[in-house]
């Protein structure tokens, strides 16, 4: 099972980081981002469910109070980041080409970005007018 | 139950550009905006957003039993089997509630 290319033990080849270089840091901020998102869900849930019916005017208005771009704000972050770690895993899981994976990782992370740069913006305009 | 949690994970990883275009619509103004909520509100439109909405709760539920496991509790067999039929009961019950408030509004 143990490659013999190594004198090192497997003590010492874990220790630190470990071999991925960025050790338990992706494991830790998908349960970070998902202990947040189920607060932010049921806010955004309750933000969606106050817009039915209002028209135009009113909708804006309450995307535009503090509190609650504050929250859209929050839930999009977090949510974007999750979704980029979990697709990641995904990928990882099922993309076995070497060049092929590292692109598939980087479409992912541009995909997340765009994304919440995309809902970050109109969030923001929609609060700050103009 | 794990691959259902990744497939939801997937199509709400999809289903972030309906939120992005809804945003951005609303942003642009009224006309951009009765457009989304026109598409919203057709009958495709709705199907697409009950699926949407069961399957951000079915991943919200589903996620609460990965943080059973994580803290160390619930891998027998017969824990795992509950937990599974537990998080599609709550999460569809839970859709339904959601649809309730939607609808009568």
């Amino acid at each position: 099972m143990l490659s013999n290319s190594s004198m090192r033990t497997p003590l010492g080849r874990v220790r630190g980081l470990g071999s991925a270089k960025s050790g338990t840091g992706h494991f830790w901020l998908q349960r970070l981002t998902a202990v947040a998102n189920l607060v932010l869900t049921i806010g955004f849930l309750c933000v969606v469910l106050s817009l039915i019916g209002k028209p135009y005017g009113a909708a804006i208005a309450t995307l535009a109070k503090p509190q609650v771009a504050i929250l859209m704000l929050l839930f999009v972050v977090s949510g974007v980041v999750h979704m980029r770690l979990g697709m990641q895993v995904v990928i990882e899981d099922y993309v076995h080409h070497e060049g092929l994976k590292i692109l598939a990782v980087m479409a992912n992370t541009f995909f997340a970005i765009a994304v919440g740069a995309a809902c970050a913006f109109a969030l923001l305009k929609i609060s700050f007018g103009g | 139950m794990s691959i259902a949690h990744r497939a939801t994970g997937s199509a709400l990883y999809a289903g972030t550009l309906l939120i992005a275009l809804w945003l951005i619509a609303a942003a642009s103004g009224p006309a951009a905006y009765e457009t989304a909520q026109w598409i919203a509100g057709s009958i495709l439109g709705r199907l697409v957003l009950f699926g949407y909405t069961f399957m951000l709760l079915h991943h919200m539920v589903g996620g609460l039993r990965h943080f059973v496991w994580d803290l160390g509790h619930g891998f027998d067999p017969q824990t795992r089997t509950n937990l599974a039929k537990y998080s599609v009961v709550v999460s569809g019950g839970l859709t339904v509630l959601v649809w309730i408030i939607a609808l009568t509004r």
